[in-house]
């Protein structure tokens, strides 16, 4: 008979295949020419090109500067609706992460469409915008989660002290509920980052996001700077996940 | 007063969120070509999706078509996959079980067009030619992780006994699988296919990357390609709108049930 804990061995082959395999291809196609020899040409190209660099430079502020619109935005949003004395309806919170389950491309270009109609000339501002629309639902859905199943006897303990109610809210909610902001930010500030198309859209193509980049160099046939490219936000991604790590896990769970 | 601001907030920050959503929607109900003139209520656009008639109506529709059978596709393997997978994990110890977690992981936490850039490379270097295959391939990549996330739960809370029981009982494994296993998983193995079915139908770079050059389109790649030829065709606006309302209903529905279920347990 075969163990159980053989039973992840089809899974396992497959993850090698299709998970590790492809990364390992991209580190590889990074340190290569086109003709498959060793080379750091690529990755020097990026630190040495003013195109990338800059381009990198925006894409890492419009990334900041939504994760932190997100936040300032979406906190107060999932502190009404996880109290109980705003907020009893189910179906406000269904609504906020309505938008989750639709096609990105989709909202986005309605969003973009509905600017156009509007005469606002599409620039970094609408990216903004709409980047903030895009991720927010993101954002306020982890906060809420955490928020909802706060203890508490934590408050109640600090209000019965004498705390005034902001003080509550400094020193007792906000502190308790950082898991929930961190997951919140893992779910918007890479995503912002490694977009492609939704800049395009939300920009009649005038601003190039680092996504963008990636994604015509592989279209152009320069796999290995694409490639190059992909292994440099590889990289970031391992950091970032390495300050929040396991706090994706917890989000994801029961996200519809 | 204090609730009057809270419940301001709330609905202000609503109708941001859905103003594109409205808009798109009441003017899917008029005939004009171009997006903002109204000429009148009209459900002529609604008649040409069904139809597949005029402006790319019927690359549209099988657009639609692809979107869900390679969804379908997808997260039924993903599904199976993810949860024989899980029963595999969850009776490894160790080193070996981190590792297999930590694997599992990736995918979920790469952004798409990591994951889009890595498999398009892998499809490229053997020259394999990119197509359907390609596509569900790398969707059932990116949708089973959430599965076993979701089957993982419910194995904790089963008891291991009963598996052994019909074992000992002279269950075959296939009848103690399908006849034991399964039942006591399903709630997750429910939550996986949902979930992974709704993360295909929402994928676009890693279609965008794994599609070839056959001319392969899913819902996403098609509005891509539309939008960058300038001017939508007007009978995305309809089909848009229905899939918002699907897509409300459904989680409105689901909610509901959720609740009536928790509200259950909580009355035992």
């Amino acid at each position: 008979m075969i163990k159980r804990s053989h039973w992840s061995i089809p899974y396992i082959i497959f993850m090698v295949v299709f998970v590790v395999l492809p990364l390992l291809l991209i580190v590889m196609y990074a340190f290569q020419d086109g003709n498959g020899h060793f080379t750091l040409a690529n990755v020097s190209r990026f630190f040495t090109d003013k195109d990338s660099l800059s381009t990198f430079a925006l894409s890492l502020e419009i990334a900041i500067e939504n994760t932190l619109i997100c936040i300032l935005l979406g906190y107060p949003a999932a502190w009404i609706l996880a109290n109980k004395q705003f907020n009893k309806s189910a179906v406000t919170v269904v609504l906020f992460i309505m938008p989750m389950w639709i096609n990105a491309l989709m909202r986005t270009l309605a969003t973009a469409e509905l600017f156009n109609v509007l005469g606002i000339t599409l620039g970094k501002g609408t990216l903004l915008f709409g980047m903030v629309y895009d991720y927010i639902p993101f954002m306020i859905y982890p906060i809420y989660n955490t928020l909802s199943r706060l203890d508490k006897s934590y408050a109640e303990a600090a209000e019965d002290l004498g705390a005034a109610p902001w003080t509550v809210f400094w020193k007792i909610t906000v502190p308790l509920s950082l898991p929930g902001v961190m997951s919140g930010v893992l779910m918007v500030f890479m995503p912002t980052l490694s977009t492609f198309a939704i800049s395009e859209f939300l920009t009649n193509n005038k601003i190039k996001l680092f996504g963008t980049i990636i994604q015509e160099n592989i279209n152009s046939s320069m796999w290995n700077y694409g490639a190059a490219l992909a292994f440099i936000m590889l990289l970031i991604i391992g950091i970032s996940t390495l300050f929040g790590s396991g706090e994706e896990n917890k989000a994801e769970g029961g996200l519809i | 007063m204090k609730k009057f601001i809270a419940k301001a907030y709330l609905w202000i920050l609503l109708g941001l969120l859905y103003a594109p959503l409205v808009f798109i929607a009441i003017f899917s109900f008029t005939e004009a070509r171009v997006l903002g003139n109204w000429t009148g209520f009209s459900t002529q656009l609604y008649t040409n999706l069904f139809t597949g008639n005029a402006g790319g109506g019927s690359a549209l529709l099988s657009a639609v078509r692809n979107t869900l059978l390679i969804a379908l596709i997808a997260s039924l393997v993903s599904t199976l996959l993810g949860t024989v997978a899980a029963v595999g994990i969850h009776n490894m110890k160790g080193r070996s079980k981190a590792a297999v977690q930590f694997v599992n992981n990736i995918p979920m936490i790469n952004p798409d067009i990591i994951t889009g850039v890595s498999l398009f490379l892998l499809f490229v270097f053997p020259h394999f030619s990119q197509g359907y295959v390609t596509v569900v391939l790398a969707h059932i990549t990116f949708c089973t992780p959430y599965v076993v996330l979701s089957v993982m739960p419910k194995l904790a809370q089963m008891n291991p006994n009963i598996y052994e029981a019909a074992l000992d009982l002279g269950a075959k494994p296939s009848q103690a699988f399908w006849k034991v296993l399964v039942p006591e998983l399903r709630p997750g193995m429910v939550t996986g296919f949902l979930l992974s079915f709704t993360m295909s139908i929402d994928d676009f770079a890693v279609t965008f990357f794994t599609r070839g050059t056959i001319g392969l389109d899913t819902l996403s790649t098609y509005i891509y390609t539309d939008a960058r030829k300038g001017g939508l065709t007007p009978e995305l606006r309809p089909l848009m709108t229905i899939i918002f309302l699907l897509v409300l209903v459904l989680l409105v529905v689901f909610n509901i049930r959720q609740h009536r279920a928790v509200a259950k347990s909580q009355a035992k």
